[in-house]
Parts: structure tokens; sequence; C-alpha cells
């Protein structure tokens, strides 16, 4: 039997150089303000993505112009918390070295940068490194940024939490000095030789690995959407371990029903100490076992549903040694962010601002960049950057709380009304910067959240906050399929529809109507909520309406039911 | 002429022939009745022109033109034309391409000598300029000459070069038929009148031969009916903005279609445009002095509105002192009075001011008459080709930077360049070519070649490119392009890309001089790259300077010089003189305005 061909980036990794590919020959080029195809591939695992302004591909073409090249970059920031000083640098770069002008907080609870030409980028990453940021694996095929809730109010369990979530992206980051040498002009100290990827070996993972860590009963960081989730598990008050989950991931191919978006299984109780091993055996047995031909079914997920989630989780404690133990008792609550003012075990305050879809820009409704720059200059706690695109300024002395809230208020960052939907409710970046959009999510997510308050209001359901999430495609960054309504870009002002996931996260939803334009999705939208109205039970959310009802199907095993 | 006359004297034409050259006579001014008869003449010679003149140098009368913009040129040919037709021979060159020595054989030489901004010497001029000055000039005792210098008043050295070369002549034992005629940039009556003057005096030093005599024509003269006074009507077939959208300029391409109108260039050649003013700003000019646009104004024997006159005829861009002290004296506006004995502010007015801006601060009661009168006669623009026939056949393609001025509040446009900039597809201008026999790529086609054209200087390189890519021309090439943007402002991105990626052109260094806190400009690149340069100059290339006259090319040579003197080892001087011969051997060409 010939060997199978691999997929193409995985000769790019093996020929890489541990990720240094031609990158630093691409920075010297000047005629074009992009890299080669390859290191296109390659500079992820850097942290950013080559893009252009899609808006204006054509009209440059016939300017004799290149399409405008540009970098989104997006930080490592685990768990998301940065200090005011990091804030103060983060902000004065987006200034004065990127296009956009602006910060994106990000689902994954750090930021990005868009519109950063090619000349920017290493003023860039050295001015991230001067703050103790960087943007290593924060894309490419490794393990990204990790996740944790910021909880701030529950500050102890939380410190706790957060530490190992720290420690896991730590661990697990990728050994290779590449990114020392082309962007912080380091020597290169080592010989090929003796360059080792302890985790990953020289090929990396076959695909994105994420992990998040929940703090139940919040579930803001949608544990069970990641490759590889951690439950913390307390008592009284303190961590004693986590409640193990692992498969899950959002991206999908539209029309390809080998692929779909999954749920991860839960495997079992560990103790805390015992994360980072559990974690790094997760990820070997990923990079030994997952599938290296076909990247579209590369994740972890796949792997599991191929081999079994029995076969897996053994492979995991073999390698690991470490026993799983029964699964503990948690109860899993709400996605969302208690925004406003909030007291701390600690008696510290904490005021959690609505970003709507996480961009922090001045622009005519609001002076965000200003006003988080204005909080950052006088703010003695922290920023924590939330799963749900939002910002916290955590840890505010009472006597500080008036002036801060002053300046959030001038500068647009409270607003006078936020819907319970709109509070809940996400969008990926999607055009014109993104290469995958197939339609608009954040451009269009302000509009279409306020035709759905409208409808709320409407038949009088405005207190009931309902998940929408917006992407410009199936790959998924805004976790649509875990929406109780999903909107998943498929051309131009044409979405599938989704309907059906729990409210908690806890489900996935399944397709309601495909390749629909607003119109359609607004007049059934009208209906659906009059339904909900008139025979909802008491606290029945509006995911599980429509599984209730049979307006669709509940998914239960993704692999069997997501299709069809 | 009347048409009677033409008709008993014309037995060779038919009648509809006769009635067309009747037709044609009535329309012309005595120019360019002149001109017309010198070109006829030298038509009638064509099958001739490779023949020498076979009299002996006592009966010649050699034309010596040194031009930058093709204007001297096209004067030295006009006298040829008609000193052939009173039956002269003439010896017509280039001055770049005259050995000095052969003046000692001359009877008779007519110097068309133009200057160029701070009393600078066009290129084909230097050379003899200098050997003038030097102590290897031989006496011209024996020498007889006319020097038509052409210039432009409001510089303080104006017509420098045509002093000096008077100068210099008569220091030589040379002496003058004529006084010297000192032209500025509506130089028409003037150039006629000079014309006349030197034939008549002529008569007396020369033998006519009594036939028509021979002229020594141009290399490689365009064969084509079409010149400055009788344009083609070209349709323009593509108008593209090529600077992005966030550009600070506008830059446009325009491609023209020349169909089959036989008209031929070759890559280095210059369109000229003749263009229209703005509608906008003639409607302004009017209100402003309260003038009535349909005002019949009688001029040149054609009646023609105000209007009409302002749009297509008159120069409304470009301000002249003349213009300027006139409307000192009838505002009496301190400002303006106080320029009229200071060059230096005069010619600082006129490059940020037009004469909507007289118009508008200091008002005048002025009549139609008046102001047209005051006004100079529209020229046509010279662009620097942007495309080689050899790609693109029978098309002629231009680059075009929108000249937008702010000054006070007020914007103002460049004449040509907003015209051009609007015209639209469909539309015809009218053209000519401008031949440019000192750009030229080299002759052997495996020759390294070093292109300096940031901006618009850029234009003649792309044709440059087009015809080394379209013959297979396989010498190096090597371009140094500057801008203030790489994302908006880097001219035919994309073409550069293919040619690199095709390995026709070999290397090419940018510098945008906005993107970084410091500013880098071309001149920086060069000195970069010193060593390679020298290699590439080594190994015999060519190079080449397009663009901007009063900045670029200056600090450009510079650099040059001290890439000579670093990597060759030399001194300043030497390291000037190495870039004299690299001109003499046409190995260092510049296009620059």
């Amino acid at each position: 039997m010939s060997e199978q061909k691999l997929a193409v980036n995985e000769y790019l990794k093996t020929d890489s150089d541990y990720l240094r590919g031609s990158i630093q020959q691409g920075l010297d080029t000047q005629v074009t303000g992009a890299f080669s195809d390859g290191d296109q591939q390659l500079i992820k695992f850097h942290g950013f993505y080559q893009q252009d302004d899609r808006d204006l591909r054509l009209e440059r073409k016939a300017q004799k112009l290149e399409p405008l090249y540009s970098f989104m970059l997006r930080a490592r920031v685990p768990g998301g918390i940065c200090s005011p000083q990091q804030w103060l640098a983060v902000d004065e770069i987006a200034s004065s070295l990127t296009s956009s002008n602006s910060i994106r907080l990000t689902t994954r609870q750090t930021f990005q940068y868009h519109g950063i030409p090619k000349r920017n980028l290493k003023t860039l990453i050295q001015g991230l490194d001067r703050q103790a940021l960087d943007s290593i694996a924060a894309c490419g095929d490794v393990n990204r940024n990790v996740m944790c809730n910021p909880n701030p109010h529950v500050s102890v369990l939380h410190q706790q939490a957060y530490d190992w979530a720290k420690k896991l992206s730590d661990e697990l980051l990728p050994h290779t000095a590449a990114y020392a040498e082309i962007w912080l002009d380091k020597e290169k100290l080592l010989s090929v030789e003796d360059e080792v990827e302890p985790v990953y070996g020289n090929t990396y993972l076959p695909r994105k690995f994420k992990m998040a860590v929940a703090v139940p009963p919040d579930n803001d960081v949608d544990v069970y959407t990641n490759d590889l989730g951690f439950i913390a598990v307390a008592e009284a008050g303190e961590l004693i371990g986590f409640n193990v989950v692992a498969g899950g991931g959002m991206g999908s191919t539209h029309g390809d029903v080998n692929t779909f978006p999954r749920l991860a299984d839960e495997l079992g109780f560990i103790a805390a100490q015992d994360c980072v091993e559990f974690a790094k055996a997760v990820m070997t047995v990923q990079r030994d076992w997952g599938n290296r031909v076909d990247r579209k079914r590369a994740r972890l997920k796949y792997t599991i549903v191929d081999h079994g989630l029995a076969e897996f989780s053994a492979e995991v404690q073999q390698r690991s040694g470490i026993q799983l133990q029964a699964w503990r008792d948690v109860v899993i609550g709400d996605r969302g962010d208690r925004y406003g003012w909030v007291e701390g075990e600690n008696k510290q305050w904490h005021l959690t601002l609505f970003i709507e879809s996480g961009r922090v820009k001045d622009t005519a409704q609001g002076m965000l960049q200003t006003g988080l720059r204005e909080i950052a200059k006088i703010h003695q706690g922290d920023f924590r950057m939330t799963a749900n695109q939002n910002m916290i300024i955590a840890n505010v002395d009472a006597a500080d709380k008036a002036q801060i809230e002053q300046i959030a208020r001038e500068h647009g960052l409270l607003r006078a009304e936020l819907s319970a939907t709109r509070g809940h409710s996400i969008a990926c970046v999607a055009l014109p910067t993104c290469s995958l959009a197939m339609a608009e999510a954040e451009r269009y997510f302000p509009h279409f959240i306020d035709q759905v308050d409208a409808l709320q209001q409407k038949h009088g359901i405005s207190e009931q906050a309902i998940v929408v999430r917006i992407t410009g495609c199936p790959n998924g960054c805004a976790r649509p399929f875990a929406a109780e309504i999903g909107l998943v870009g498929k051309a131009p002002g044409k979405y599938n529809f989704y309907l059906g996931a729990s409210y908690e996260g806890t489900r996935l939803n399944k397709m309601y109507r495909e390749n629909v334009d607003e119109a359609v999705i607004l007049t059934e939208l009208d209906q659906l909520f009059g339904q909900y109205a008139a025979q909802g039970l008491a606290d029945e959310t509006f995911g599980n309406f429509t599984v209730r009802t049979g307006i669709v199907n509940a998914v239960t095993d993704a692999a069997k039911d997501f299709h069809g | 002429m009347s048409q009677n006359a033409v008709s008993s004297m014309a037995l060779p034409l038919s009648q509809s022939q006769a009635e067309k050259l009747s037709q044609l006579s009535a329309e012309l001014d005595p120019l360019q009745l002149a001109w017309t008869s010198g070109y006829l003449a030298a038509k009638a010679e064509l099958p001739a022109q490779s023949r020498l003149p076979q009299t002996d140098s006592a009966s010649v009368m050699t034309i010596l033109y040194g031009s930058q913009t093709g204007n001297g040129r096209m004067i030295a040919q006009t006298l040829a034309n008609l000193a052939t037709a009173k039956g002269y021979s003439v010896n017509l060159q280039s001055m770049a391409d005259y050995k000095p020595k052969q003046l000692t054989k001359e009877t008779l030489v007519t110097f068309v000598v133009s200057t160029h901004g701070e009393g600078e010497a066009p290129d084909d001029a230097i050379e003899l300029h200098q050997y003038l000055a030097s102590k290897r000039a031989a006496k011209l005792d024996k020498l007889q000459f006319s020097v038509l210098a052409l210039g432009d008043s409001s510089y303080e050295f104006f017509c420098q070069m045509g002093k000096d070369f008077e100068q210099r002549l008569i220091a030589l034992g040379a002496k003058p038929i004529l006084e010297r005629v000192d032209c500025d940039v509506d130089y028409q009556q003037d150039v006629a009148a000079w014309q006349q003057a030197l034939l008549t005096q002529a008569d007396a030093i020369l033998q006519s031969s009594g036939d028509s005599g021979s002229v020594v024509p141009f290399q490689q003269a365009t064969n084509s009916q079409y010149d400055k006074f009788n344009p083609y009507q070209a349709e323009v077939i593509v108008s593209q903005k090529i600077t992005g959208r966030d550009s600070d300029r506008s830059i446009s391409h325009v491609e023209l279609d020349l169909a089959d109108s036989g008209i031929s260039y070759q890559a280095g050649d210059a369109l000229g445009v003749w263009f229209e003013n703005s509608t906008a700003l003639v409607d302004e000019i009017l209100t402003g002095l309260q003038l009535d646009g349909n005002t019949d104004i009688e001029l040149a024997g054609k009646t023609q509105t105000l209007q009409q006159l302002l749009l297509q005829h008159k120069e409304l861009t470009q301000l002249s002192p003349k213009l300027i002290e006139q409307w000192a004296q009838a505002s009496q506006a301190a400002p303006l009075l106080a320029l009229i004995d200071d060059k230096p502010a005069l010619r600082q007015f006129m490059l940020q001011h037009q004469l909507a801006d007289l118009v508008a601060h200091y008002p005048i009661s002025v009549t139609a008459e008046q102001l047209v009168s005051w006004l100079r006669d529209l020229t046509p623009r010279l662009y620097s080709i942007a495309s080689s026939q050899q790609e693109v056949e029978d098309e002629v393609h231009l680059t075009v930077a929108l000249v937008a001025d702010e000054h006070q509040g007020e914007l103002r446009y460049g004449g040509a360049s907003s015209y051009l900039s609007q015209v639209t597809e469909g539309q015809n201008i009218k053209v000519y070519v401008e031949p440019n026999h000192h750009f030229r790529l080299p002759e052997n086609p495996d020759t390294p070649v070093i292109m300096i054209g940031p901006g618009t200087g850029v234009a003649p390189f792309r044709s440059f490119m087009q015809q080394r890519s379209a013959l297979g021309h396989g010498g190096d090439n090597w371009l140094f392009f500057g801008n203030p943007h790489f994302e908006q402002d880097f001219l035919y991105q994309t073409e550069w890309q293919q040619w690199l990626k095709q390995g026709v052109l070999t290397q090419l260094d940018l510098a945008f001089s906005r993107d970084q806190a410091e500013k880098i400009y071309v001149q920086h690149r060069l000195q970069q790259r010193a060593k390679q340069v020298w290699q590439w100059l080594e190994r015999g290339a060519h190079l080449y300077i397009c663009g901007d006259a009063n900045r670029m090319a200056k600090d450009v040579e510079q650099a040059l010089i001290n890439i000579a003197m670093q990597q060759g080892g030399l001194d300043e001087a030497a390291a000037e003189q190495y870039w004299q011969d690299l001109r003499s051997n046409k190995r260092y060409q510049k296009d620059v305005y």
C-alpha cells in the first residue's frame, strides 16, 4: 500500500525548521505586503494571519495595486487578565501601528489587532514583548489561548483556577526559538538538532487545540465547545480538582456531513495538581492519533469519534498514569456576563462593560477606546477580557468606584439600555478582513439584534435572554452552533439558521432553515416568538422550548444527529 | 494670399487640392504659414533624406539645438525647413551629437538653446557649454553666429544659457550676425521674427544654391503627419485612477487609441497633450471680473467668445511675469507691486498662485480685450510615455498626476493634469509625439539598465520594461521607485511584481517616504546599494533618471557622485567627470521636469 499523502500543511511544518520557514525573507521583501503561501501557514503559529480588505479587492485590481494586505495578530493572554499598564501599551500600539485603529476583544478572552501592515509586525511584537505580552501560539496547530472564567467576585476559587489555566498555557507552549529570533532579534542559541519540542515534535498538532477552565455555575467560557475542558470542582470554596471534558469544537464545512460541530464528552474527575500532565497526555494522543491527511477532520473531536471515547480515554489514562475518577456533581448555569458593578468576596468591586462584538474603537456612538484608556490611567486593579467579548474593570476599591463609573459613562461604555439578549450575544469579525467569511457578522450584528429586540418586545418576552450568535462562516469563531439562535454565513446576506441549543451551552443547535435572508429569518422569529410567548413553560428558555415543541430535534450525538 | 492667387499659380494641383490649400492657408497665422512652408519643403525632400549636403561648409547653415522639452528642437527644425526652402544646405543637429572641434570649420552656426531651473543647461547642451568655456576651446575667428535663447522670465536666470553661449562665442572671436533673442514661454512671435531676420542676414553670408537646399534630417523622425500644431485626435480608451482610495495623491493611468493614425513612438518619447481649461475655472474668473463670457473677441483674424477663448486658447493655470505686472499696475496692490523687481519672490508667488487667485484677492476692473491681451496662449504639456508599441501596438499610455495645490484655503489644479484626470472613455484629445532621442534604451539588448523613477517618473520605465519584455531582451533591469505610501501609491505595483516574477525585472528597490518615522527617498536606497550600483556600472549599465527636476534629480545626482567617490575611489571632480563621461557615452540619461 502506498503511503497516503498528508495534508499540505504537514509538509510545511516538517520543512519549516521549527516554524521559521522563510518568514525573515518575507519580512525583507518590500515589493509585496504579503508573505509567501507557505509562510502564510507558518505565521499563524507566531500569532497572526494574513488578511486583505475584501471590500477593496476589485477596486485595487483595477488600480494595478495588489490586494490591501494586512495582518490580524492575536495576543496570548491566558484567562484574559492584563494590567492597566499593559492595556495602555496595547492601546498605544493599536493607534500607532494598525490601520484599523481599534482593538478587538475576542471570544477566547484575548485581544487582536486588525490592519497591521507587514512592515509594522516586528515593531508591534516588540512593543507587546516590552509589556510581557506575546502572540506565540495564539493561532496555528498548537494549544491556543487558554480560557478561564474571570469570576472576580469569587476571588479565592478564581485565583486557584486561574493559576492552573496559566500553568496549562505555559507548560504547553511550543519551545521553538523561532519567535524570539525573528521578532525579538534574539541570537540563535541552539542548533536545529538540539531544538526539540517535547510535547509537539516537529510536526506540531494536526490542527488547532483549544482549552478552557470553567468555574461553575458560570459557563461563560463555553467549556463544552473546547477540545479539552476543565470544570472546577470546589469544596468549601477551595479548588479540589476538575471534571474533565474532551472532544468539543465548532468548526465544520457547509455541505460536508463528515464534518460537524460537537460538544465535549465528559471523561471524569481528576485532582487539580494532575491537570497539566493529563492535558499533555490528551495532546500527545491527539498528536499521534489525529488525522494528518484531511485537515477538515483533524480536530480532537474526530479522533474521539473515530477511535471511540473508551479507547481514547484509556490511552490518555495510560500515558499520563492518572486514573479518572467519577464525575462530580456540578451545576452549569449561565454563559452570560454580570453587567455593571458586582462586589466580590474580597470586598473589591468589579465593573463589567458591554463592548458590542468586542470592538474597542472610538466612533460617533461612543469613545470606547479613549474611555478604556482613561480608566487604565487611574485604575489600580486589573482588566479582564471575557469570553463574551466584554471587559471587566476588576478589583476596584469602593473609593474609586464613582470616578471609574463616571469615565465609563462619559465615554459610552455604560449603555443606558442593554437588552438581555444583546448582553448574551456575540459575533465574529467576518467581512471585510476575514478571508473565510461568506457573509457579514460583526458589521451586521447590531442591526440584527435591534430586530430581535423589537420582536421580543412585540411578544412581551424581552426579559428572557436568548443567546444569539452570528458568524460569517461555519468555522465557528463565535461558537454559533451552541447558540439558541445561530446564524452562520452562507453567502452575502444569506445565512444558515439554527435553533435549539440550550441556554447553558450543554446542547448543540440544529439547522432550521438553510440559506435564508433576513426577511425570512425575521418572519420565522416573529412566529416562533409568538408561540414561545403563548406556549412556553415557566422558566423555559427559548432553546429548550424549540426542542420540546419539536420545532427542531435535539442534538445529542452530533456525529449522528447534527446533520439530517 | 487670396484664393485666386492659388488657383492661378497652382498648376500641379487639382481643383480640390488647390481649394484645400487655400482654405488651410487662410486659417494659419504667419508663424504657422512659415512653418508649413518649411514642413512641405522638407516633405518634398524625403526621398533624399540620407543625402548629406554636397556643398562645402562655406554654404552650409549649421543649426544646433539644446533642448529639454522639445521646443528648441522644434524651432530648430522649423528654421531648417525655412532655410532649406530658401535653397540653403542645412546641417541640423542636437548639440549632444555635434563635435565641438567642428566649429572651427563652420561659416554660420545658429544656436537654439533653452535654460532650465536656476540657469542650468539642458542635458544635450552640457558638453558643448563646458567646451566653449574650457581651455581646449579653439579660436573661432571665422565663425559668424546667432543665438536664440529660450527660457522662462519668472526664473531669476532667465535665458542664462543663451547669454553664456553668446558671451563665450564672442570671447573666442566669433561674430554675432544678429542681436541675441531671449524668448519667454510664449515665444512664437519672437521666434518668427528672429527666423525672418536670420534668413535675411544669411543671404549675405551663405551662397544659396538656387534650388531648394538639403537638410540633414532628424534621426528617426516620426513619419507621421501629426505634430504640435497638427495634433491627432486620439480616443481615450482607459482612464483609471491608480492610487489607492486613501492616497493623498490622485494619479491616473490613461490609455489612448492611436488607431490608424500612423503615429509611432519609441520608449523614452513624450506625448504632447493639448488641453482645455475647466469650465468651472473659466466661470470663476469671468464671474470674479464681472465679464460676460459671450463677449465676442477678435484675435488673429478670428472671432470667438471670451469664454471659448479662455477655455481653449489661453493659459489660465500658470501665471506669467507680464500678467502679474499688468495686474499689479491695474490693481496697485502693494503685495503685487513688490514682486515686480524681486524675481525670487515673483517665482515663489507664481508657483503658488493662479490667475483665479489674482481675481479673488486683487480685484481690478478690466475689459475682455485687455484680459485676453495679458494672457499667454495655451501651450501643450508633455508627458513621458508609459508604454511601448512593441507591447501595446496602436495605443499610447500616460501616467498623469493631478496637480492640486492648496494655498490660502483655495485648491487650485494644474491645467493639463486636471483635464487628463477627468477625461472620460470615448472622449477625443489632441496629442502628438515629441521624440526624446536622449532617453533611449541601450542598443545592445544585453546591456544592464538602472532606472530611477520615483512618482510619475516611473512612466518611461514602464515603457522600457514593456519593450524589453516584448522583444525578449535579456539585459538586467533594476528599478528604484518611491512615493509616499506603499499601500496607496505604488504605481503599477502588480505589473512590477509580474515582471519580477518573470525575471524581466532583476531588482526592485523601493522608498516609501511616509511609511516610517524618518523619510526615505530613492537617493537613500541608491546609497544603501552603492556597492551593487557600482558593480552594475562596471558591467556597462546605463543609468536613467526620470521625474522631479528640482529636488529629486539633484539629490539623486549627489548620491551618484557619492557612489563614484566611495566605490570608485575618485575625488569629487573625478566623480563628476565620471558621470560626465557616462553622459557623453549616452550611458547616463535624464528626463526630468
